[in-house]
């Protein structure tokens, strides 16, 4: 135990010390001369959570404390750890931009977020806690051949969590890049090693905190910003939403994305339209298919799955979810206002010419909020909102390693390797730890080498398979009496490789051709643009100055990207599928690949049939239904 | 793994009120399901091709397609306390005493 607290203390040193003494540090959000003040965040945060995992070390003794913390969690205390495990950055910073940017399409993006957990709420939470134990691949054993089930859904989770672990990487690279300035590189790294000094030492005692602390965090610095946005208006909506309307700023971001129609339309009519569907979907079977892969790929997410492990019994599996849903559906109905105030106070152009993506909406509201880029007050913000931001990712990146690891070491190991229960409770855990560590490191040569890349679509993408794949089969086996090992081996293969091979011919990959199009495109227009611009700054008016600068860095920004765009794809004619164009015109291939998903396991189970899942079906059955012996499901 | 207990698990699903109370959860699931995809679905095909009602303007500058959105938060979580409140009212006392009584009998 020794040995293991003063690894753990030297680990943690070196993981802040990887932050704090960056010899590279370039230009973020955060000025350089405030960034201590960021760090002083970062390390209040830090010094909490590390004091939470090092008493948690203490606590993890068995595989079950490890992977599941001994199913002693409360349902509040998941519902809490759930949120923080779920809400990502790119729903914490990316929406509230989605908002900022394209106005009601971003609120509408947010919704079905929600809406997933009624999917786990009603089909999933309750009878996976009363029959699974730690990892997704428990419950398809149960009544199914438990070698095939054990490779095929650690396969499964092990190609989900890689997704999703990638996209998060890579963003929580670039973000911390954006706001603080640190190199892509350092970020990745420290993402990395504070990920594994929690999930290491710590199992799922010290993620299930660190998952808390965030979330709370999380909550709390949106109330702080939505109450400041909100308060002028005397907490009216209507009266909040028409300045909105009435903004020159939003006004003249809804023409820039309309281009010709605006030219009819009245300043009034244009902020309007800021309220209105359709300035950023333009595809609405590409939304249905989106939202159902929201929809139905939540219940399949294995780092969410196995949250319901953690507590005692199914009611406190409903419990949690019912916490989860409260706060999750509050924190996006939050973002409303983080998004439409970032548009009034700080301006949609504003926030696009520090980031494309509009990532840095809610961190430049809460500087302009505490009283702009000059005062302390506001940088203080600013640094409280990133640290924030950086401890979402890290706690989210916690979350996905364990569920990998787990897919590793009590599936493939323990499960295909050993045959079974037969491993001692220590070697488990050494087994786990080992498995995280590799986990851990892989995600940290992912992020690095996938530095630059497009990944936004590996979430959409994870939610894909996890809705095409893991939800069919786990639904079936729990609740269709035919379902069998074939049904459930053919359902993953078929779900995930149609998933995955219609999102590389779908729009979302790059295609050289069209992208050299788009940044000709930009580079033709500059000329025009620029003279615009300098028109308006030579014309001494204070307003229409202030506006052209935001606009001139806009500019800049555009064509650099439009430059290095062109200089990525120079040489190349096709895509890596060899395509000129996209073959699948869907960015989310959920609306094909989840019915076929279900068809597979339905076709597979009526093919092939198992003695031993028939068999052992009215004990799947009656137990997920009334409890029985669950809790022994548990103690060893 | 559990399989190797004695509980009869052939009886407990052909017990009456085993059947009762999949029924009663069987059904109350389904429909709650169905009608929380139906009304989420409604979003965004509203968005794409009910845009006029969307936009028409109710509150202010507020019109229907926000309230609609934020009608989707208020929805969900209802559907969430009608869930819990019936499940921790009806069902978990069904399955408690199933669960009870199969659990003794399995130990004796």
């Amino acid at each position: 135990m020794n040995v293991l607290n003063r690894g753990w203390i030297a680990w943690a040193a070196a993981a802040a010390a990887a932050l704090v003494c960056d010899p590279a540090l370039a230009q973020g959000a955060v000025a350089p001369e405030y960034r201590w003040l960021t760090f002083a965040v970062f390390a209040a945060i830090i010094g909490v959570t590390m004091y939470v995992t090092y008493l948690a070390a203490r606590r993890v003794k068995s595989a079950s404390d490890f992977y599941t913390a001994g199913g002693g969690v409360t349902g509040m205390q998941n519902g809490w750890a759930i949120a923080g495990d779920y809400l990502s950055a790119a729903s914490f910073l990316g929406i509230a931009g989605l908002i900022s940017q394209y106005g009601y399409d971003g609120f509408m993006y947010s919704v079905g977020w929600l809406v997933a957990y009624i999917t786990v709420l009603l089909l999933i939470a309750e009878p996976c806690r009363n029959i699974g134990r730690y990892t997704l691949a428990d419950i398809l054993a149960y009544r199914n051949n438990p070698k095939a089930m054990r490779i095929v859904g650690a396969i499964s989770v092990i190609t989900v969590s890689t997704f999703y672990l990638t996209a998060q990487m890579v963003g929580g690279g670039v973000l911390v890049k954006a706001l603080i300035g640190i190199d892509y590189e350092y970020s990745v790294i420290a993402v990395g090693s504070l990920m594994l000094a929690y999930v290491l030492f710590g199992g799922m005692v010290a993620t299930t905190w660190v998952q808390i602390i965030k979330a709370i965090l999380l909550v709390i610095a949106s109330l702080i910003l939505v109450m400041l946005v909100w308060t002028p208006y005397g907490f009216s909506l209507p009266g909040f939403l028409g300045d909105v309307v009435a903004d020159p700023k939003v006004q003249a971001r809804v023409a820039t994305l309309l281009g010709d129609p605006a030219r009819n339309m009245s300043p009034t009519e244009l902020g309007q339209r800021f309220l209105e569907p359709g300035l950023y979907f333009k595809n609405p079977i590409d939304q249905i298919s989106l939202g159902m892969a929201l929809v139905f790929g939540t219940a399949g997410l294995p780092h969410i799955l196995m949250r319901f492990f953690t507590v005692p019994t199914a009611q406190a599996a409903r419990t949690s979810v019912v916490w989860a849903m409260g706060i999750i559906g509050g924190f996006y109905v939050l973002t409303l206002f983080l998004g439409f105030g970032a548009a009034v106070n700080v301006g949609p152009q504003a926030i696009a010419a520090v980031d494309a993506g509009g990532n840095m909406a809610a961190p430049l509201l809460a500087q302009f909020l505490g009283g702009g880029p000059n005062s302390f007050l506001g940088n203080f913000m600013l640094a409280f909102v990133s640290a924030v931001a950086f401890a979402t990712i890290v706690a989210v990146v916690a979350g996905l390693v364990l569920a990998a690891a787990s897919a590793i070491a009590h599936d493939l190991y323990v499960g295909v390797y050993h045959g079974g229960d037969t491993v001692p409770p220590r070697q488990q855990v050494r087994a786990a730890r080992i498995a995280t560590v590799v986990v851990g490191a892989m995600a940290i040569t992912i992020g690095i080498a996938a530095k630059g890349q497009n990944v936004a679509h590996l979430v959409a993408l994870a939610f894909a398979v996890a809705a095409s794949a893991n939800f069919p089969c786990v639904l079936l086996t729990l609740h269709w009496k035919r379902c069998s090992t074939g049904g459930i081996v053919l359902g993953m293969i078929v779900g995930t490789v149609v998933a995955v091979g219609l999102t590389l011919v779908s729009p979302n990959v790059t295609y050289p051709k069209a992208v050299r199009e788009a940044s000709q495109k930009v580079l033709d227009g500059e000329a025009a643009k620029r003279s615009a611009i300098e028109t308006a700054l030579a014309s001494g008016d204070a307003d229409a100055t202030a506006t052209a600068k935001t606009d001139l860095a806009l500019l800049d920004k555009t064509v650099q990207k439009a430059k290095d765009d062109m200089a990525k794809v120079a040489g190349k004619e096709v895509s890596i599928m060899g395509l000129e164009k996209p073959m699948f015109q869907l960015k989310n291939p959920g609306i094909i690949s989840i019915p076929l998903g279900f068809l597979a396991v339905l076709l597979g189970s009526l093919l092939f049939r198992d003695r031993r899942s028939e068999d052992l079906w009215p004990e799947v059955y009656a137990r997920q239904n009334t409890g029985i012996m669950a809790s022994k499901a548990t103690s060893h | 793994m559990a399989q190797a207990s004695n509980i009869g698990w052939d009886k407990v699903i052909a017990d009456p009120r085993f059947q009762v109370l999949h029924r009663k959860k069987q059904g109350f699931l389904a429909g709650l399901m169905i009608f929380s995809v139906i009304f989420y679905f409604m979003l965004p095909i509203g968005a794409a091709y009910f845009q006029d009602l969307f936009k028409v303007k109710v509150w202010g500058v507020v019109n229907i397609g926000l309230l609609f959105a934020l009608a989707q938060f208020v929805v969900a979580w209802l559907v969430a306390f009608y869930y819990s409140r019936r499940a921790g009212s009806e069902f978990d006392r069904l399955a408690r005493e199933i669960a009870a009584d199969y659990e003794t009998k399995g130990r004796a």
